[in-house]
C-alpha cells in the first residue's frame, strides 16, 4: 500500500455498487435467519424483520426470545446430541478424506508407481460420474458390507473423493519442487516421512481449504445419512432440524433457530482456516 | 578421502532414447571434478546417477570402494546442492542445517555445534532464526551449502548450484566455493553448462555432448589441445573460429588455404605429412593484427567492433565473405569498415578432421 487515496472515477463507484449489492444479497438472509430465530412462531408471521414497537431503538424487544432455542435442546428435539454426531460425523470426514486425498493426490504427483497412468485415468474418470448416480449402488454395497445403520457406512464412501486426490495432485506438481523431495531423500527421509514432513507443510493451503470443504459437504449431508442411519440417536443435525417440520405444520421459528445453531460450528471453522481456505483456492492464481 | 568411479555407465529412458551413453571416469580423493556440456548433454543425468536419484540402466557406479548401483540415495554418504536451493521452506535456515543430521540420530549437543561451525564458516549466524522465502538467492545458495557441509559427506554434488544468481554474486560465490574445497578438500563433483564456471573452478574438467564424454582434463589442457571440434567450440569465450578448407602438410610446413586464398602458412608441430579437406581452429585471442608486409597476413575487412574495456572483440571478414572473430587491444584504433591485415599464431592454431566428430590432427606427441 502507498497510502495513496484511489482516485473516485466511474469504474471505481460501479464496482463498489456492484460490491455492495452483493453484500446486501449476502447479509440480508443471514440477518433474516438471526432475527427469525429469535422470534415467536407468532412474531415470524407479523413481522419480516424486527419487531417494530416501543422498545430501545424502536423495537418491540419483548416479542423476541430465546423461547426457540430452548426447544431445540430440550429432549423434545434433542438438538444437541444432533450436533455432537454432526461435529463428529464432518470432523473425521474431513480429517480423513483430507490426509487420504493428501497421500494420494502426493503419490500420484510425484511418486513413480506401476499402474500410475490407471490410477490416474480412474481418478480423472471418477470425477465426471455424477453423485447421485452412486446412490444405489453404494447402498447395495454397504448392504452387502453389513454397514447400514453406522457412521462408518457414512464416513468411508467419503474419505477418497476423486476431487479431493486431484487437487492435491495438481497442488504437489505446483508447490512442492522436486528437488525439495529429492534433498530430503538424501537427508534420509523415507517416502512416507517425505509426505509427513515436507510436503505435507507445503501444501498447508490446500489442507485448510480441503479441511473446510470436506467438513462442509458432511455437515450439509441431507440424503446420506437419510439412507445410511436408521437409528433416531444417530441422525446428524441436517435431518433433525428438518424432522421438526411435518406434512402439515411447519414451525418457521423453530426452524431458523435450528439452522442458527447448525451454521455456527461451520462459521468459527471458516474464521479459524479462512487464510488458508482463500490461499488454498488462489494457489497457482499468482506467480510465487 | 574418497574416489568415485564411472564404469561404462548408461542411463536409457523409456523409448530406448540414451541421456548417458557408456561413461567412464575415475574421479580422484578430494579432486573437484566439473562435468561441463551444453543443455541435455547429460552431465546432470550423470551427476543423479552418482547420488542414486536416477537408476544406472547400464554399467557401475563405486563411491569409496563400494559399488553403489542399488545403494539408497541416503545411504551413499553424498551431499548435493541443487540449482534451486531445495531448502526446506517451512524450516528456519538452523533446521534446514540440522535436518539431516536430526535424521541421522545425532546427539542434539552435537547437531548444535556442527550448525555453530557451519554458520562460522559461510557467516550464516544472522540467519540462522530465518526462513528460506526471507532470504536473498546468494543467502539461500550460503544455506543450501551449509545445509551439505553439514552432513561431512564423502563427496559433494553440485547441480549447478550458482545458475540462479546473478553476474557479481556468481563469480562471489565461485570464489568462496574454490577456496571451501581448499579448507575441506572433499571430493567434488561439479555440473555446470558454464565454461568459463568450469575453467575456474575444476582441477579437471570432464566435457560431455550427446550423452558422451568428449575430453577429460585440466582446464588449461582443455583450452590448449581440444580433442576435437565440439571440445574446442565450446571451450573458451569467444568461441574458437572454425574456418574449412585444404590442408598441406610437406616435412613439416604447413598450408591452409580456402577457394584459393593462403589462409595460414608455418610450421606447427605433431602434425602428419598429409593433403586432405581439413578445418583450421583458431581463438579470437590468437589472432593479430599484421602490416600487408608480413607473411600470411590476411586481408579484412571489419564489420562490427565490441569494445571491452581493454580490448574489443571484431568481426571481420575475409575475400570469401567467411566471418572470423577477432580479440585486438583497445588502442589498436580498428572501427567499423576499415580495411585491415591479420595472422594467426603459429603456436596456437588447431586442425581438426572435416567429418562429424572433427577430431583433433595436431594431437601431442
Amino acid at each position: 500500500m502507498n497510502g495513496k487515496r484511489p482516485s473516485i472515477s466511474v469504474p471505481w463507484v460501479l464496482v463498489h455498487l456492484l460490491l455492495i449489492a452483493v453484500s446486501i444479497v449476502v447479509i440480508v438472509p443471514l440477518l433474516y435467519l438471526v432475527i427469525s430465530a429469535f422470534k415467536t412462531e407468532q412474531g415470524f408471521l407479523e413481522h419480516t424483520f424486527l419487531p417494530l414497537g416501543e422498545g430501545a431503538l424502536g423495537i418491540d424487544w419483548s416479542q423476541l426470545t430465546t423461547k426457540q432455542l430452548g426447544r431445540l435442546f430440550s429432549s423434545e428435539i434433542g438438538i444437541g446430541r444432533a450436533l455432537v454426531n454432526s461435529i463428529f460425523l464432518s470432523a473425521t470426514t474431513a480429517m480423513l478424506a483430507t490426509f487420504i486425498c493428501a497421500l494420494a493426490g502426493y503419490a500420484s504427483a510425484a511418486l513413480d508407481f506401476k499402474g500410475k497412468r490407471a490410477f490416474e485415468w480412474l481418478v480423472l474418470a471418477a470425477l465426471i460420474i455424477p453423485p447421485p448416480l452412486l446412490i444405489a449402488p453404494s447402498y447395495q454395497w454397504l448392504h452387502t458390507l453389513g454397514l447400514l445403520d453406522s457412521y462408518t457406512g457414512l464416513i468411508l464412501p467419503a474419505v477418497a473423493p476423486a476431487f479431493g486426490v486431484f487437487l492435491f495432485r495438481q497442488a504437489t506438481l505446483q508447490s512442492v519442487p522436486k528437488s525439495i523431495l529429492e534433498a530430503a531423500r538424501i537427508d534420509g527421509l523415507g517416502e512416507f516421512g517425505i509426505f509427513l514432513v515436507i510436503a505435507l507443510p507445503m501444501l498447508r493451503p490446500m489442507v485448510g481449504a480441503f479441511l473446510i470443504i470436506t467438513f462442509l459437504a458432511m455437515w450439509n449431508n441431507f440424503i446420506g445419512p437419510q439412507i445410511v442411519l436408521q437409528s433416531a440417536e444417530k441422525q446428524p443435525l441436517s435431518v433433525v432440524i428438518y424432522q421438526t417440520q411435518t406434512a402439515y405444520y411447519s414451525d418457521y421459528g423453530l426452524l431458523m433457530a435450528g439452522t442458527l445453531v447448525s451454521i455456527l460450528p461451520v462459521a468459527a471453522l471458516f474464521l479459524f482456516l479462512q487464510r488458508d481456505f482463500i490461499a488454498g483456492l488462489s494457489s497457482g492464481a499468482v506467480k510465487g | 578421502m574418497t574416489a568415485v568411479e564411472l564404469n561404462n555407465v548408461w542411463k536409457i529412458y523409456a523409448g530406448d532414447v540414451a541421456a548417458v551413453k557408456d561413461v567412464n571416469l575415475s574421479i580422484q580423493p578430494g579432486e573437484f571434478v566439473v562435468l561441463v556440456g551444453p543443455s541435455g548433454c547429460g552431465k546432470s543425468t550423470t551427476l543423479r546417477m552418482i547420488a542414486g536419484l536416477e537408476s544406472i540402466s547400464k554399467g557401475e557406479i563405486s563411491i569409496g570402494n563400494r559399488v553403489v548401483n542399488d545403494v539408497a540415495p541416503k545411504d551413499r554418504d553424498i551431499a548435493m546442492v541443487f540449482q534451486n536451493y531445495a531448502l526446506y521452506p517451512h524450516m528456519t535456515v538452523e533446521k534446514n542445517i540440522a535436518f539431516s543430521l536430526k535424521i541421522s540420530g545425532m546427539p542434539k549437543d552435537d547437531i548444535n555445534k556442527r550448525v555453530q561451525n557451519v554458520s562460522e564458516v559461510l557467516g550464516l549466524h544472522e540467519l540462522l532464526k530465518r526462513k528460506p522465502g526471507a532470504l536473498s538467492g546468494g543467502q539461500r545458495q550460503r544455506v543450501a551449502l551449509g545445509r551439505a557441509i553439514a552432513r561431512d559427506p564423502k563427496v559433494f554434488l553440485f547441480d549447478e548450484p550458482l545458475s540462479n544468481l546473478d553476474a557479481k554474486l556468481r563469480i562471489a560465490m565461485r570464489t568462496e566455493m574454490k577456496s571451501l574445497h581448499q579448507r575441506l578438500a572433499t571430493t567434488t563433483v561439479y555440473v555446470t553448462h558454464d565454461q568459463e564456471e568450469a575453467m575456474t573452478l575444476g582441477s579437471r574438467l570432464v566435457v560431455m555432448n550427446a550423452g558422451q564424454i568428449q575430453q577429460v582434463g585440466t582446464p588449461i589442457d582443455i583450452y590448449n589441445y581440444p580433442n576435437n571440434r565440439f571440445v574446442a567450440g565450446f571451450v573458451g569465450s569467444p568461441a574458437m573460429n572454425f574456418i574449412e578448407g585444404k590442408l598441406r602438410v610437406k616435412a613439416g610446413e604447413t598450408h591452409f588455404s580456402r577457394n584459393g586464398l593462403d589462409i595460414f602458412t608455418g610450421s606447427v608441430s605433431y602434425l602428419p605429412d598429409t593433403e586432405s579437406d581439413a578445418v583450421i581452429g583458431v581463438r579470437p585471442q590468437s589472432i593479430m593484427l599484421v602490416q600487408k608486409e608480413t607473411p600470411g597476413a590476411i586481408a579484412a575487412t571489419v564489420d562490427q567492433v565490441e569494445p571491452l574495456g581493454d580490448q574489443m572483440d571484431i568481426k571481420v571478414r575475409i575475400h570469401d565473405d567467411t566471418v572470423i572473430i577477432a580479440r585486438v587491444p583497445l588502442q589498436s584504433g580498428v572501427d567499423t569498415g576499415l580495411q585491415i591485415h591479420i595472422a594467426f599464431d603459429a603456436e596456437k592454431v588447431h586442425f581438426f578432421e572435416n567429418s562429424k566428430v572433427g577430431a583433433r590432427l595436431n594431437r601431442r606427441s
